[in-house]
């Protein structure tokens, strides 16, 4: 089921301070998991609450495949919320967490009882209905609210940092999990997260938020491969940012030019956001000592290395090799390097920063 | 088994001596010796004496009055505590530090203040007696005493149990389709339960040996307002010391049996916390 939120306005405390929530559009497509991402107070959170009806909007809708579920209170919306902190009942078993919901709806016992049964075994916990949410660790806990959420067979499943809470080795196995689940459930999911990795990891669907607005929203390639400002090519994937100024069509970066935003003029100071593995170092070959960075320092992560190099402009940069490549090179920190820009993208510079 | 842990902080032994000392002073040797003393009578006198039509009144007055006065401080104390918690209003501070005032004021000037007010001429006597309740010099007065000197005890072991409740889990509750009603009986209930059983208890104890305050209001007439420690002061006075350590023995057998029935009734429901 579709869930469509539209020019949903929240505002905390005084009508004059900012909004958390300012005019948010956008469409969870069913049976799709889509992420709400964005730095913390980017007012994700917020959205989520103002779909399960948690807190009210001051303007916009909430339609919920196709019906608009604004003026309803949470009780009557019909989704499974999941919560960063669990918000397990700590004095009822596992067996009766799950049944609350359909215990407040008065479904026949043996039903409760069966589909309890049922829910256990699909979050894996068959053997823990009798124990209580104290006796379990992190993880198994979050396994029980997500059943107890399934529990009421809801429209659609709203995650809030489902995972924010857990180390995070448990942390990328409950998110291979969710994706499992996902698959054999086929409900329409949203989850919030701040984690980028997560969002472009789970979802089909990536709505990225920035101060209360939407950034830009897409697959998780698109907002990766060709982000719409400069925030998202930021948040997203750690990119080194170069600054250039246009000549001839042309932004220099590194000892090679990429092409500049069409329509700047000569002379416009632009931003690149280049991406660690779309940088590639190799020996000088008889470029100007003067456009050569420095190798800084070499940090080895498993079968890749970061190079840390400096250029002559100043900037730092980092550059992303496998450690193959860089073997071959036998480079040592020190040399002089040159830097060539495989791929970026450029914005002519703002100053509001 | 393993009775023994080590932990971080040395001194299991000294600090088990020293507290084993303490209570045995302090609590079993005067409550033992009131014991020996009372089992100086002999087994027929010893009934006789606890069981004369007196001492029964004053026991059924006393066990009465203060298990009304300790419920009523159970569900007035669970609310005072949900409003001191949940709201933000002008004044909370100064009603949150009159709830102890019954912890420190003399209980002979709260039995002096009760009087005052619900006495026939008082300004709630005066009221109450035309429609035909009188409270001063009636059992209703010994109950009144007695919630009196309860209230802070419900109010102060609540309060902290209902502070740590996460909103979440009324969140998730409302989410589930509860109403605020059967979010309130089926999650914050169960959950403050444990500590209104404590505050309860500690309340009913407080009540069963209260004499300042209930002295004034209660009139003391025997075998309609006369209290259990009245009783016995009474007996003392008369130089009937043995008849007063009996009396006083029965109220000890009879206020632990209830005390540990409360601290099982506690264990119980709070076996999830484990």
């Amino acid at each position: 089921m579709t869930v469509r939120v539209e020019n949903l306005v929240k505002r905390f405390g005084n009508a004059g301070g900012p909004a958390a929530v300012a005019e948010v559009s956008f469409e969870a497509r069913p049976q799709a998991i889509t992420t709400l991402l964005g730095p913390s107070g980017s007012g994700k959170s917020t959205l989520l609450r103002l779909i399960a009806g948690l807190e009210t909007p001051d303007a916009g809708r909430v339609l919920i495949d196709g019906k608009d579920v604004s003026a309803l209170s949470p009780q009557h919306r019909n989704v499974g919320f999941v919560f960063q902190s669990y918000a397990l009942f700590k004095h009822m078993t596992v067996a009766d967490n799950i049944a609350f919901g359909m215990k407040i709806r008065r479904l026949p016992k043996a039903q409760t009882k069966a589909r309890v049964a049922e829910l256990l075994e699909l979050v894996q916990l068959p053997e823990y209905g009798a124990r209580f949410p104290s006796q379990l660790s992190g993880g198994q806990r979050q396994r029980v609210a997500l059943a107890r959420a399934l529990a009421i067979e809801p429209k659609v499943l709203l995650l809030d940092e489902p995972f924010g809470a857990l180390d995070t080795q448990v942390r990328v196995e409950l998110r291979e999990w969710l994706v499992t689940l996902h698959e054999r459930t086929g409900i329409t999911t949203l989850l919030v997260t701040h984690d980028q990795e997560e969002a472009l990891e789970l979802s089909q669907h990536v709505v990225l938020l920035n101060q209360g607005r939407v950034a830009q929203a897409g697959s998780p390639h698109d907002l990766y491969d060709h982000p719409a400002d400069e925030f998202v090519a930021s948040f997203l994937g750690g990119a080194n940012v170069m600054k250039s100024r246009v000549s001839d069509g042309e932004a220099k970066l590194g000892t090679k030019s990429v092409p500049a935003p069409s329509g700047a003029r000569d002379g416009t100071p632009v931003q690149a956001f280049v991406r660690p593995h779309n940088i590639r170092v190799r020996r000088p070959d008889g470029e100007d000592p003067a456009e050569l960075g420095k190798i800084e320092r070499l940090t080895r992560v498993g079968g890749y290395v970061k190079v840390y190099v400096s250029l002559p402009s100043g900037e730092s940069i980092v550059v992303l090799t496998s450690k193959t490549d860089l073997d071959a090179l036998g480079v040592e920190p020190g040399d002089p390097v040159a830097v060539e820009v495989v791929d970026a993208k450029v914005f002519v510079q703002s100053y509001s920063i | 088994m393993r009775w023994k842990t080590r932990g971080v902080l040395p001194g299991f032994g000294l600090s088990l001596g020293y507290t084993l000392f303490y209570v045995g002073l302090l609590v079993v040797l005067p409550l033992s010796a009131m014991v020996i003393k009372a089992s100086s009578l002999g087994p027929s006198e010893l009934w006789t004496k606890v069981s004369d039509e007196r001492a029964l009144a004053a026991y059924r007055l006393s066990f009465g009055s203060a298990l009304v006065g300790s419920l009523v401080n159970a569900v007035f104390g669970v609310l005072v505590a949900w409003v001191l918690v949940r709201y933000r209003f002008p004044g909370r501070g100064l009603v949150d530090a009159l709830v102890d005032l019954p912890f420190a004021l003399p209980t002979a000037v709260a039995g002096i203040a009760l009087t005052t007010v619900y006495a026939e001429h008082g300004v709630l006597g005066q009221q109450l007696a035309k429609i035909g309740v009188k409270v001063a010099f009636t059992p209703l007065g010994v109950t009144m005493a007695l919630t009196f000197i309860g209230i802070p005890f419900v109010v102060r072991t609540v309060q902290p149990v209902l502070e740590e409740i996460d909103p979440d889990v009324e969140e998730a509750a409302a989410v589930l389709g509860a109403t605020r009603f059967q979010t309130f009986r089926r999650v914050i209930f169960p959950s403050i339960l444990p500590a209104t059983l404590t505050g309860f208890a500690l309340a009913f104890a407080r009540a069963l040996g209260e004499y300042g305050s209930v002295v004034f209001i209660s009139g003391n007439m025997p075998m309609r307002t006369e209290i259990t420690p009245l009783l016995i002061v009474t007996k003392l006075e008369q130089y009937d010391y043995a008849g007063a350590t009996a009396i006083a023995a029965v109220m000890l057998m009879a206020s632990f049996s209830l005390l540990l029935l409360v601290n099982l009734l506690e264990r119980w429901a709070r076996r999830a916390e484990a």
